[in-house]
């Protein structure tokens, strides 16, 4: 299963490591961003980076993932899902090699974002880090299994795929808490919050990134992150097994 | 090596496949031949496990192919109708991972992209990203994929269409030879009518989804259409008092005799009506093509479902 995960994994992946240019403009992408973004913060405790920057490694991980079926959708049309899906290889580890790809580059892309905010007098606590990566990381291999299987889904209709996936994605970032609190918010949004499984996960990564490894926060997070994962691979591969 | 059982597939009210009973033994070269929409590619998709059937059962090498899925992809190679090869991939970078989605060593997976690279004439091009191969390229590079494993048995859905004549002409060589040296059992889909005639000993003529002849070519036409003889003679009174000792039609100065073995019987026809004072002023044979097999059988020509 690890050995499957890892070919489709390294062979998703040495297309963008040939083309060091795409790696750079990912990189500088969510930089611009907080550039743009931080000084719009409000200057309370001086705990604004601290609560922005979890937010925008959530972000561009949640970015990455849901991009794993577009690669999926031209492989699609052109045959060679096909010729994978004929090979022995673990039907899970089609998925998740997959969403791994699309996960991996963004961890790097974390840390040059946390190496970036340092100066500026963000704290960071890296065991409480580490843990929140590996949080996100499952629950973006659910997301990006459940983007495999809109591709699936969507097959030669890409304006399904992208209009599906950007109709869901604003939504579960703004409920999430991710870029703007949401404790001021009114009362039916945050019910509607309550039932996003990211809003448990972004908390989960506030709490970790500021070195708060035991708070009741991680657990919830690491639940919420589980769930998406195992049921995101579970659709996943149904979907991969009925579609003709 | 393949049998199948009442084998059917539907999808909503297409009766893409509509109860075929295969069986193919070891060694074998069987041609699918059928116009687009026959239910070739189908047939080949539940086979190769990429579809599971609404009815019937078929087992590859023995194995169940919904309930042994895993070892029935473990012991086949499937060459699709699109490209195997990822575009933005490189062609060894992709054999090799192909490799080791069968479970090869990174370096025997190597060696043998080497060889297969070498034997299928990719060397120049193995390192350069696919989108920029050739369409003959890209296809060869499909069949080195397929076979990366040693396959025990090859599936191939329509592996020459989109070729100019000579591209095809050097992929069936490939598929003939590896055929001669490793005893594959191939199955293949075409609606080339030459590619079938050419290549396989067995031809399974499929049509709405249901096997309507299989046989070696030969004895489909002589089977099913026959050869035909024309004789010309100098004058209609000849031509229709050779009829009535030779039987067949005749139509103006012209004879025409249906049989088996146009080719031998021609000359003693010839030899006999000599005999009898009836010298015919020319001799023609026509052998018949799969297509006239097709015509009988349906009523339609294959080249114009094909176009
Ligand atoms: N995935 C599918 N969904 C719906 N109909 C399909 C699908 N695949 C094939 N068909 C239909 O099944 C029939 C047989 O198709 P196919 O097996 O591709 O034929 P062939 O390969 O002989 O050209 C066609 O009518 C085709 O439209
Ligand atoms: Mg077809």
């Amino acid at each position: 299963m690890i050995t499957d995960t890892l070919t489709v994994f390294s062979r998703e992946l040495r297309p963008t490591l040939r083309n060091p240019f795409t790696i750079i403009i990912s990189m500088v992408q969510p930089l611009v961003f907080l550039a743009l973004f931080a000084p719009l913060l409000p200057k309370t405790d001086g705990g604004a980076l601290q609560w922005f920057v979890p937010g925008i490694v959530v972000m561009s991980c949640l970015f990455g993932a849901s991009m794993t079926g577009s690669n999926l959708l031209f492989e699609i049309q052109t045959g060679s899902h096909e010729r994978m899906l004929v090979t022995p290889l673990r039907r899970p580890a089609l998925l998740v090699g997959r969403a791994l790809k699309e996960i991996v580059p963004m961890f790097a892309q974390a840390a040059l974002i946390v190496l970036v905010c340092l100066p500026f007098g963000f704290d960071l606590h890296l065991g409480g880090a580490l843990i929140g990566m590996l949080i996100l990381a499952v629950f973006c291999t659910g997301l990006g299994a459940l983007s495999y299987t809109l591709a699936l889904a969507s097959k030669n209709q890409e304006w399904l795929f992208w209009t599906v996936q950007q109709t869901l994605l604003f939504p579960l970032l703004l409920l999430a808490g991710v870029l703007l609190p949401l404790d001021d918010g009114p009362g039916w949004l945050r019910t509607l919050a309550a039932f996003n499984p990211l809003r448990y996960v972004v908390n989960a990564e506030r709490a970790l990134f500021s070195g708060d490894v035991w708070a009741s926060t991680t657990a919830t997070g690491l639940v919420a992150a589980a769930v998406v994962g195992v049921l995101g691979i579970a659709v996943g591969v149904r979907a991969m097994r009925r579609s003709d | 090596m393949i049998e199948t059982r009442g084998l059917t597939k539907h999808f909503k009210d297409v009766r893409a496949v509509d109860g075929i009973d295969l069986s193919v033994r070891r060694g074998e070269l069987v041609a699918l031949l059928g116009p687009n929409g026959a239910g070739k590619s189908t047939t080949l998709r539940m086979l190769t496990t990429l579809i599971p059937p609404t009815a019937g059962t078929a087992t590859v090498a023995g194995l169940d192919v919904v309930k042994k899925q895993r070892e029935v992809r473990q012991r086949i190679g499937y060459i699709g109708q699109g490209n195997g090869a990822g575009h933005s991939q490189r062609g060894r970078d992709e054999l090799i991972s192909q490799g080791r989605a069968y479970g090869m060593s990174v370096r025997s997976a190597r060696t043998r992209a080497a060889e297969l690279t070498e034997s299928l004439g990719l060397g120049d091009v193995i390192d350069r990203t696919v989108s920029t191969l050739s369409g003959g390229q890209r296809r060869r590079l499909d069949i080195a994929m397929g076979l990366i494993h040693e396959p025990d048995i090859l599936f191939l859905d329509e592996p020459s269409t989109g070729l100019d004549p000579q591209n095809r002409a050097n992929l069936q060589d490939h598929i003939l030879r590896l055929r001669a040296r490793h005893e594959t059992t191939i199955v293949l889909t075409t609606h080339y009518l030459d590619e079938a005639d050419s290549m396989a000993e067995r031809v399974i003529v499929v049509d709405h989804g249901r096997i309507i002849a299989d046989d070696t070519p030969e004895r489909l036409k002589a089977k099913h259409v026959g050869d035909k003889i024309t004789l010309g003679f100098a004058t209609d009174e000849d031509a229709a008092r050779a009829a009535r000792k030779q039987g067949g039609e005749a139509y103006g100065r012209e004879l025409q005799i249906t049989t088996e073995q146009a080719p031998r019987q021609v000359l003693e026809i010839v030899d006999d009506l000599r005999a009898d004072g009836l010298t015919p002023t020319e001799v023609e044979v026509t052998r018949p093509t799969l297509d006239d097999v097709f015509l009988t059988l349906t009523g339609r020509s294959l080249r114009e479902g094909a176009a």
